[in-house]
This record gives structure tokens, C-alpha cells and sequence, in this order.
């Protein structure tokens, strides 16, 4: 069994700290999302955060939601995954300085060169998604939408959603304070088999950029 | 005659039921990958999404957020008499995407490539996508939407005749392991293997073996379905499971789909129709009542035009 963990939000530095890889880990709290839409807003001097975001949520969920505006108002959020983190790696040392956040959570982890030398420092970690497409169960999680910002200028995608959680997950601590990675670790231990996959294949008549790094090289 | 207003709701309705409710043959398919995964953190995914589907039925939302690109495969018969005529088709498909795109809820993912405007509805410019089909001496309707998620775990080579199987077994690796890492196509996932016809019917091929062919099913020519089950053993020997953590479940089923192609090449597709296979069908037949169903059956002999033949001395 892996462990479990319910973590109030926002999070404590200690109860970050004690994040051990693998582990699977549920919030209970305030929850926002932000992705390229958001951060260019932000990041380009375009918007403010919002108020109040920095002391009530430190987790920024790569997420867009499946929602929907009712005819009484309020918002309703059928379905919540995440979206791949990878390509926000640019954007993310002056967010978590900006907004002070401590927890990235989003699908397929971040390079742990990243991990090293971006969150590590400054005190955050990673948590991934499970599947991916937890969809139901992480909708379950969410209580109620408390804000939404920018949803006619970036859409329902890319807007930024704060959402009130309880038992939401279940996501699995992909970094530590130390830039550790789990999915680092477990790719280095498939990666001891790829090798003999290819064994007696014959190589293609035609290659292809990718499989030479010089684009001076012919390719036949 | 079929009415455009049964054609609008049946629709509607496939959209909320793909998004909603996983396919029973993907649902049993992946339970039995999960018998044979022995990895803690791989097996740990699956049982969650397992979890994650009944949540999904219980509740009636969304089984994952991202609801892909989703689209329409319409398969008329010939004896099909419908009042609205093909443009009343696609007009009703896409009306009925916008209002299960606020009803399901659906993500509303559709965005102009260039400028990432939206109407929050996922119609737009060529999109939803229609494809169609035709089918002899019937006189029904069929309707699938899918569900695909589309940024990764597809990928194109054009192979040559002397690359043979090696070539293909290589490409597979190659598409699997390079979309595999940290689980980027949602493995474990239905693979579709588009082989020949020209460089976009090969992506069709490709495409449609993944997302309208149910697991179990084999390809009617006996050394494909042999290729079939081979190639899927390769998959799931590479050693990667769920989310690329350590493990054995990679592939739910694959499907190959051919077309006679250059006879100078041998075009490759590879599609991954992700955890959340998300396909439904409805029937709509001449007397407007309406059957729903998870079997596409998109490729019909006819489909395939194995049954067609051609004279040409």
C-alpha cells in the first residue's frame, strides 16, 4: 500500500518538507488554477493578482475545468483534470516568487532540472495527477467555485478558477524538497530495458531529424 | 423519413454518454490488464481510474476534463431518407455540440489555431469534424461521437517496402516509449495502426483502428490479427505501465487497418485512444426511434470495400 496524506491548505513549510515520493496525498482547502494564459497576464504587467490569493492558496493547479455557468449564477464543474506542466517551465520562477506558492500540481511532472533548480529553492513541490483523467473523482473534491478571474478575456479554459477543496485528490508527491523525482527515477528504471527492445530490428531505409542531432547530415 | 430534430438529439445525447460512461469492453479490457500488472505505483492508477469511471456514472460528470476535440463518424444507408439532407446533418451535429458542451459539461478545448479565439461552445472553423460512411441496402443512420484528446501519443513515418515488419515494430516502440514517459498518452491506452493508403488516409486508418474498434475485436484478414496481437506483446513487454512508472500496462488492444498503397511505400500511422476511451453510437432508424450502443461497427466490409469488386479488362 502507498501512503496516504490529507493536507490542509494552505500548506505548512513542515508538512511540505515531510512530502516522501510516491506517497498519494489529498487537500482540503483553497485551490487556484493558472496556466499560459494567466501567466502571461500576469507576468507581462497586464493584470494584478487577485486579491487576497497569496494568503489564502499557495497551490497552483495546472487545470482546466469542464464547467459551466447555470442560470442562478453560480458555476457548475462537472469534470477536473490537469494539463501537461512541462510547458510551463519558463513561466515558473517568478510565479512562485510573485505569488508565494508552494505546490504545483499538473500532469506529467516537470524536468528534474527544474525540480533542482526552481522549486527545490524556493520550498515547493510537485504533486501529479493520477491516470491521467481522474476527472469524476477530482470534481467530486471540488466544494464550490469561490472566484473566477478573467473568464471573458482568457475563456473557461485558461481562466483562473479558485476552488474550495475537501479530499481532493488523489495526487501522487512526483518532487521533495531535495529535487528528487519520482517519475525521474522510474523512467531511469525503464530505461535500463529500452535498449534490448530494439535488439535484431533492422535500423529504417530513411531516417529522420531526431534520430541525427545535425541537420548537415544526409538522412539516407 | 428521419426527422433533423432525431438526428440533433441522438447527437446530443451520444456526447453526454461518451463523455460520461467508459465503454464496458475498454472497462473489462483494462481490468485485465490490471490482473496482470505486479508494479505497486502502476497497478495504484489503474485501480484509481477504475475507481474514476464509477464515479463518473455515479455522479453523471465527465469522466476526464479534458473532453478532447470531439467529433462526429455518420455511417448512412443507402435506403436512408432523412428531411434535412447532408448539410441538415452536419447543421444538427453542430448545434447539438454546442448545447452538450454547456449541458455535460464538456471543456470547451476548441480554439482558432492562430489567434486562440473561442465561443466557449467547441464549434468553429472545420470543427466538429464530420466524417462519413455509407452502407448498402440499409436504410438507418448510424451516429459515433469520440472523445480524443489530441496532443499526444500520435505520430506518422513513411516507411519503405524493404523496412518490412522490423520497421513497424521499431516505429511502435519508437511512438510508445517517446509518448509513454511519464504517461504523456494516458496509457494504458487502445493503439491504432493506420498502414498504407496515401500519407492522410494512412492517419485516417490509423485514427479510426483506435477509436471505432472495440477491444477484442480483430482484423478480419487472419495474419493481421496475427500482427495485431503481437505487436500489442511488444507494447506491454517494454517494461512501462500507467504513467510510464515501471510495469507491464501499456496496451489495452490494438488495431491495424490497411489500404493498397504507393508501391513504393509503406506509410505508418500510430494513434493512442487514451484511459478514458470515450466513444458512443446511436442508431437511428427509419421509424425515428433510436438505439444506443458502445460498438461502432464503422468497419463494415463494405467500409473496408472488401466486398466491393472491380472490372477492369
Amino acid at each position: 500500500m502507498l501512503e496516504q496524506i490529507s493536507l490542509d491548505l494552505p500548506a505548512t513549510h513542515a508538512a511540505i518538507a515531510s512530502l516522501k515520493l510516491g506517497s498519494v496525498v489529498y487537500l482540503n482547502g483553497m485551490v487556484y488554477t493558472a496556466r499560459e494564459g494567466v501567466y502571461e497576464r500576469i507576468l507581462n504587467g497586464r493584470s494584478q493578482l487577485p486579491e487576497g490569493l497569496i494568503a489564502s492558496s499557495n497551490v497552483n493547479f495546472h487545470c482546466s475545468p469542464a464547467a459551466a455557468l447555470q442560470e442562478d449564477g453560480e458555476y457548475r464543474i462537472g469534470g477536473v483534470t490537469a494539463t501537461a506542466s512541462f510547458r510551463f517551465s519558463k513561466y515558473l520562477a517568478k510565479w512562485l516568487d510573485l505569488t508565494n506558492t508552494k505546490i504545483i500540481i499538473g500532469k506529467g511532472g516537470m524536468p528534474v532540472a527544474d525540480y533542482k533548480s526552481i522549486l527545490a529553492p524556493r520550498g515547493a513541490v510537485y504533486l501529479t495527477t493520477v491516470g491521467y483523467g481522474t476527472g469524476a473523482l477530482l470534481g467530486r473534491g471540488v466544494q464550490g467555485v469561490e472566484a473566477v478571474h478573467w473568464l471573458d478575456e482568457l475563456g473557461i479554459a485558461q481562466a483562473m478558477w479558485i476552488f474550495r477543496v475537501k479530499d481532493f485528490g488523489p495526487f501522487l508527491v512526483d518532487s521533495d524538497l531535495q529535487g528528487n523525482s519520482l517519475f525521474a527515477q522510474q523512467g531511469e528504471l525503464v530505461n535500463k530495458n529500452i535498449e534490448s527492445l530494439y535488439n535484431g530490428l533492422k535500423a529504417p531505409a530513411l531516417h529522420r531529424y531526431g534520430e541525427t542531432r545535425d541537420r548537415k547530415d544526409e538522412l539516407m | 423519413m428521419i426527422s433533423n430534430d432525431a438526428i440533433e438529439l441522438a447527437s446530443y445525447e451520444i456526447m453526454k454518454q461518451a463523455a460520461i460512461d467508459i465503454p464496458a469492453d475498454y472497462l473489462d479490457g483494462i481490468k485485465s490488464v490490471a490482473e496482470k500488472e505486479s508494479e505497486q505505483l502502476s497497478g495504484f492508477v489503474i485501480k484509481t481510474m477504475v475507481k474514476n469511471y464509477e464515479a463518473a456514472t455515479e455522479d453523471r460528470r465527465p469522466m476526464c476534463a479534458d473532453t478532447g476535440l470531439p467529433r462526429y463518424y455518420v455511417k448512412v444507408g443507402d435506403k436512408a431518407q432523412f428531411e434535412g439532407g447532408f448539410t441538415g446533418i452536419e447543421r444538427a451535429m453542430r448545434s447539438a455540440t454546442a448545447r452538450a458542451t454547456h449541458d455535460v459539461p464538456l471543456r470547451p478545448n476548441r480554439v482558432h489555431p492562430l489567434w486562440r479565439t473561442e465561443y466557449n461552445n467547441n464549434v468553429g472553423i472545420n470543427s466538429p469534424e464530420v466524417e462519413w460512411s455509407f452502407e448498402p441496402d440499409v436504410n438507418w443512420i448510424d451516429i459515433t461521437t469520440v472523445h480524443k484528446g489530441g496532443l499526444f501519443g500520435t505520430d506518422y513515418r513513411m516507411l519503405f517496402p524493404g523496412d518490412g515488419i522490423d520497421g513497424i515494430k521499431r516505429f511502435l516502440l519508437d511512438t510508445l516509449i517517446s509518448f509513454g514517459k511519464r504517461g504523456l498518452c494516458c496509457q494504458p491506452a487502445i493503439v491504432g495502426i493506420g498502414l498504407g493508403g496515401s500519407k492522410d488516409t494512412c492517419m485516417q486508418l490509423g485514427k479510426q483502428a483506435a477509436c471505432l474498434r472495440i477491444v477484442g475485436d480483430r482484423n478480419p484478414d487472419p495474419k493481421i490479427a496475427e500482427l495485431e496481437l503481437e505487436l500489442m506483446d511488444i507494447g506491454n513487454s517494454i517494461g512501462m505501465g500507467a504513467m510510464g512508472f515501471v510495469g507491464s500496462s501499456m496496451v489495452v488492444d490494438l488495431h491495424i487497418e490497411v489500404g493498397h498503397t504507393h508501391t513504393g511505400g509503406m506509410p505508418i500511422s500510430v494513434h493512442t485512444f487514451c484511459l478514458s476511451s470515450r466513444r458512443a453510437t446511436a442508431r437511428i432508424n427509419a421509424d425515428g426511434s433510436v438505439e444506443y450502443r458502445i460498438d461502432p461497427k464503422w468497419f463494415t466490409p463494405y467500409h473496408r470495400r472488401e466486398t466491393v469488386s472491380w472490372e477492369s479488362k
